[in-house]
């Protein structure tokens, strides 16, 4: 947080987020890389800005595609200037999707994740009773663990009788 | 001649990419031949985790080697002998039950293992580890799930499910052995006790074991050798497929 003067009027490192907040997610075009938790930090020192992004899943196939967009976004946005950097840790968690992405996911026909993200381990312990983004319906069951990407898995409704995607915690 | 003077961290990079790598590899073989379409999409995204893992434990290796190598030149332009994964990870997907059985009993033991990585005195495992702890945990429970439908299934399926338990019982030993190279990471804080891990292991492995109603093999043999380079015949072959490209035209982009 930078004090004082530009405590007055809005920062770089603010008009950056703004900036930030207009890049969607490749996959998941109707939440943006900020809402996702994607983007960690914007760093302001000494008139040097910095983004700080992090990676979802290791083998995110839209890692690349998501650091390209970011990098376009802010060129086109008048920080050309502004370094982008990735940091593995702390790493990405579910926890830090906005309530706004959470509404964003569930509009767009995916049940956002429920619930803090704990150990996976225990078997035939996946989610229970996941709530159906199509009807509201809580009578649901999972159909497979892995989905269309890594992140999601794959739901039916049994009250609507519609497949959903549920964004797994991690 | 063989560089005998690589550094331990080196070299623990690439026991840990390069079985991430060739496991990665061998699952993405069941693409598009899985038993159905979520299965099919469920080992393509667990084969994605690994690569995943991979390009990160071999970026790191490339630079804490200093030579100027980065993952590709890793993963591509290595001979058999050059590669440290384990032998587990090479081995034939055989039947599906094979496949699930290998994902639980490594699984299972990488999410072990990078659960206590967590707090590695080398800050680049350390990420590494919280992330990939968080995937391994989803491989290790869809595999303990289908071998338990699987040993607690039909006739067949559960015979099959115990000749792949049986089959792979031997090749889990190497997962635990600890050398020089792993006692001096051990030592320095950076790598966990592989042999501390094994009662949880075991503990885990054997009440999956029993709800799918499968027995849990007598130790006999114990393969050892893929971490020092020593491999089977089959990893000669997946190499030969997943070099061809890079070798054919080493400057291919696409």
């Amino acid at each position: 947080m930078v004090m004082g003067a530009a405590a007055v009027e809005p920062s770089r490192a603010d008009a950056a987020w703004a900036v930030l907040s207009g890049v969607m997610d490749p996959e998941i075009p109707v939440v943006s890389v900020v809402d996702l938790g994607i983007v960690r930090e914007v760093r302001e020192e000494g008139g040097e800005l910095e983004v700080i992004i992090t990676p979802t899943y290791t083998g995110c196939p839209a890692t690349k595609q998501i650091e390209f967009d970011v990098r376009l976004a802010l060129d086109k946005g008048g920080f050309e200037d502004a370094a982008l950097s990735i940091a593995l840790a702390p790493a990405w968690s579910t926890d830090w999707i906005t309530e706004k992405g959470r509404a964003e996911l569930k509009a767009f026909g995916i049940a956002p994740p429920e619930g803090a993200a704990t150990s996976k381990r225990e078997l035939f312990s996946g989610d229970r009773n996941v709530q159906c983004p199509h009807c509201g319906a809580r009578d649901t069951e999972m159909v497979s663990e892995f989905g269309s990407t890594a992140c999601k898995s794959l739901w039916r409704c049994r009250s609507c009788r519609e497949p959903f995607d549920y964004f797994k915690c991690i | 001649m063989r560089n005998k003077a690589e550094s331990p961290l080196f070299e623990t990079c690439l026991r840990l990419g390069d079985t991430a790598l060739i496991l990665g590899q061998r699952l993405a073989e069941w693409s598009s031949k899985a038993p159905n379409v979520e299965l099919d999409i469920a080992l393509s995204n667990q084969a994605l985790d690994l690569i995943g893992q991979a390009r990160l434990f071999l970026d790191y290796a490339g630079r804490v080697e200093g030579k100027g190598r980065d993952e590709d030149a890793l993963a591509y332009h290595r001979l058999d002998h050059e590669f440290r994964n384990f032998m587990i990870a090479e081995l034939p997907n055989g039947d599906f039950a094979h496949t699930m059985v290998r994902q639980l009993f490594f699984g299972t033991f990488a999410h072990l293992l990078f659960e206590d990585m967590r707090k590695s005195s080398d800050a680049e495992f350390a990420a590494i580890a919280a992330k990939a702890e968080k995937e391994m945990a989803y491989h290790a429970r869809h595999s303990g799930e289908w071998t338990v439908r699987l040993g607690d299934g039909t006739e067949e399926s559960h015979e099959r499910a115990q000749a792949a338990v049986n089959a792979l019982w031997p090749y889990v030993h190497e997962l635990f052995t600890v050398d020089a190279v792993d006692q001096e990471m051990i030592d320095a804080g950076v790598l966990p006790d592989a042999g501390v891990l094994k009662a949880s292991w075991q503990a885990d492995i054997e009440a999956v074991l029993a709800r799918a109603t499968l027995s849990v093999p007598e130790d006999d043999w114990q393969p050892e050798g893929g971490k020092s380079g020593r491999h089977t015949e089959h990893l000669s072959y997946l190499l030969a497929e997943m070099q061809v490209l890079p070798r054919a035209y080493p400057d291919a982009k696409w």
